[in-house]
């Protein structure tokens, strides 16, 4: 091959010239479409330019993103530990165990978040003597808890389902050679089983934080200023459309670097899997 | 102090008649945005798997807009933001009058955009699970590119795609509950009122999120059917 190469130097033909195909013209005339749209929002932003409302509203949508992004921390990070045992329940052969587990995945997969808010920051409202009793209604009396604890027990359930399947996704293989080198269980599962089932993981996770993200929304139907909550307020205020779009953006611009972030610690941790 | 069974029963005492309507506002949105997510979904994934870059940008941005945006903005943003754009044309045509959407149509609008840009990614990982041979079969026995797609493509990618969709049919069903914010009658918004009617408010939102439950039960049961109808379990790739 090498000596055919060596003794006839043949020119790549130039690609074919592409043509107005009817694909082509469609995809033209929707980019078209989008970038007009673009245009067209940011003529209107700059049209509705209001210094005043900047100065009065722009720390809102600050103080805002930061409640989001601590409810948002604080639930996923609540909702792992809690999602440990689940999962390890939802896996093991006692049927009561895992019956129960799989009851609590499927009650919390199986009922919007909004319900759920509801049920807990009204629903507890209505156990409020025994709550003062133990000494928590303190706690459930504030909306921004009650939505942590809301979402922290969703989240466990959409968390344990991702642990669990990303354990169940090592091949047995792994274990039983892991036992045959004499590893007891506690050990295999962190240095052997767990690193493979983070990297299966890793997408899931990820798409779970984004969901939690925009879930966490439905707040500010409970009365918590976080982003949307700011946004729903400003927007009573003003009547001035603005307000939605800024938080449209805001959230866009999150959820885009966390993908993208995400994307990249992917290509970082599976660099081995590759050649 | 009324018991539970009563507040929940049908007809004045109690309030099960109200949440039924509930129950059947909610399925009337859920079924009536299905078949408008699913086609806008099948065209965007069709755009965002053709060789024609442009295409596949338009495709891209849809759905990087609407999965990038939280549901309840979505709704928010189509539900004011619509009668704004109307208004502006009607009073192009004739001044003086003013338009409104009503909640239905507005959260019908917002869920099947959310709705097919989650469908049309579901779409897409099943167009590239179909091999290229099955084209390239279908045009050299002299079918045209539609005939191909309607044909030969279609049947197996409703197949291959009937699991993803089902997970976001359950998506769609639960995001309906979102509606309830902007004033639609549905099952959490009823269960609502009669929370704060009767103070029973951990009574009703829980049997609220029962009905919810069911209708996830009842609809896995649909889902198995039409997967059985199909034969998607036999599929083997």
């Amino acid at each position: 091959m090498s000596l055919a190469t060596d003794t006839l130097k043949v020119d790549r033909p130039p690609p074919p010239a592409r043509g107005w195909s009817r694909q082509r013209i469609l995809g033209h005339v929707l980019v078209g479409l989008w970038i007009a749209l673009g245009i067209g929002m940011v003529v209107y932003l700059v049209a509705a330019w209001n210094p005043e409302f900047f100065q009065k509203y722009a720390p809102g949508y600050i103080s805002g993103l930061g409640i989001t992004l601590l409810l948002v921390a604080i639930s996923i990070v609540l909702g792992a530990i809690l999602s440990v045992p689940i999962a390890y329940a939802r896996m093991s052969n006692n049927p009561i165990l895992s019956g129960f587990a799989y009851a609590y995945v499927y009650f919390f997969r199986g009922t919007p978040l909004l319900a759920q808010t509801f049920l807990v920051y009204y629903g507890l409202g209505s156990f409020r003597p025994e709550l003062e009793m133990v000494g928590l209604w303190g706690f459930f009396r504030e909306a921004f808890n009650c939505a942590i604890f809301a979402f922290s027990l969703n989240t466990a359930a959409y968390q344990a389902e991702i642990l669990r399947g990303a354990i169940e996704s090592v091949p047995r293989g792994q274990w039983e050679g892991a036992a045959s080198l004499g590893l007891h269980k506690l050990q295999t599962m962190w240095k052997i089983v767990l690193p493979q089932a983070l990297i299966v993981a890793l997408r899931p996770y990820g798409n779970e934080i984004i969901l939690m993200i925009k879930g966490s929304a439905i707040v500010a139907i409970i009365t918590v200023y976080d982003l949307m909550g700011v946004t729903k307020l400003t927007y009573a205020r003003t009547f001035d459309f603005q307000s939605f779009i800024w938080a449209a953006i805001v959230y866009l611009i999150i959820v885009e670097m966390l993908r993208h972030a995400v994307e990249w610690i992917e290509r970082r941790i599976t660099i081995h899997l590759h050649r | 102090m009324q018991s539970a069974l009563t507040l929940l029963s049908w007809g004045p005492e109690g309030w099960l008649d109200d949440i039924a309507a509930g129950v059947f506002v909610t399925v009337c949105l859920a079924l009536a945005t299905l078949p408008f997510g699913l086609t806008l979904g099948f065209f965007v994934a069709l755009a965002k798997q053709s060789e024609e870059p442009s295409l596949r940008l338009a495709g891209n941005i849809y759905t990087t807009i609407f999965r990038g945006i939280p549901e309840l903005l979505t709704l928010f943003l189509i539900f004011f933001g619509i009668p704004l754009i109307l208004q502006y044309i009607v009073r192009l045509v004739s001044p003086g009058t003013s338009a409104d959407v009503n909640s239905f149509v507005a959260g019908m609008i917002a869920l099947c955009f959310i709705f097919s840009s989650y469908s049309s990614e579901v779409f897409l990982s099943a167009f590239r699970a179909i091999p290229k041979g099955q084209y390239e079969g279908g045009y050299s026995v002299g079918l045209s590119s539609g005939q191909t797609m309607r044909l030969i493509v279609l049947p197996q990618l409703i197949r291959i795609a009937l699991p993803g969709l089902a997970n976001l049919w359950l998506i769609l069903l639960k995001d309906t509950a979102l509606v309830s914010a902007v004033g639609l009658n549905e099952i959490l918004r009823q269960s609502g009122v009669a929370a704060r009617v009767t103070k029973h408010a951990f009574l009703f939102y829980g049997f609220a999120s029962l009905i919810y439950l069911l209708l996830a039960i009842v609809s896995s049961f649909a889902i198995n059917a039409i997967e059985r109808a199909v034969g998607g379990r036999e599929v083997k790739r």
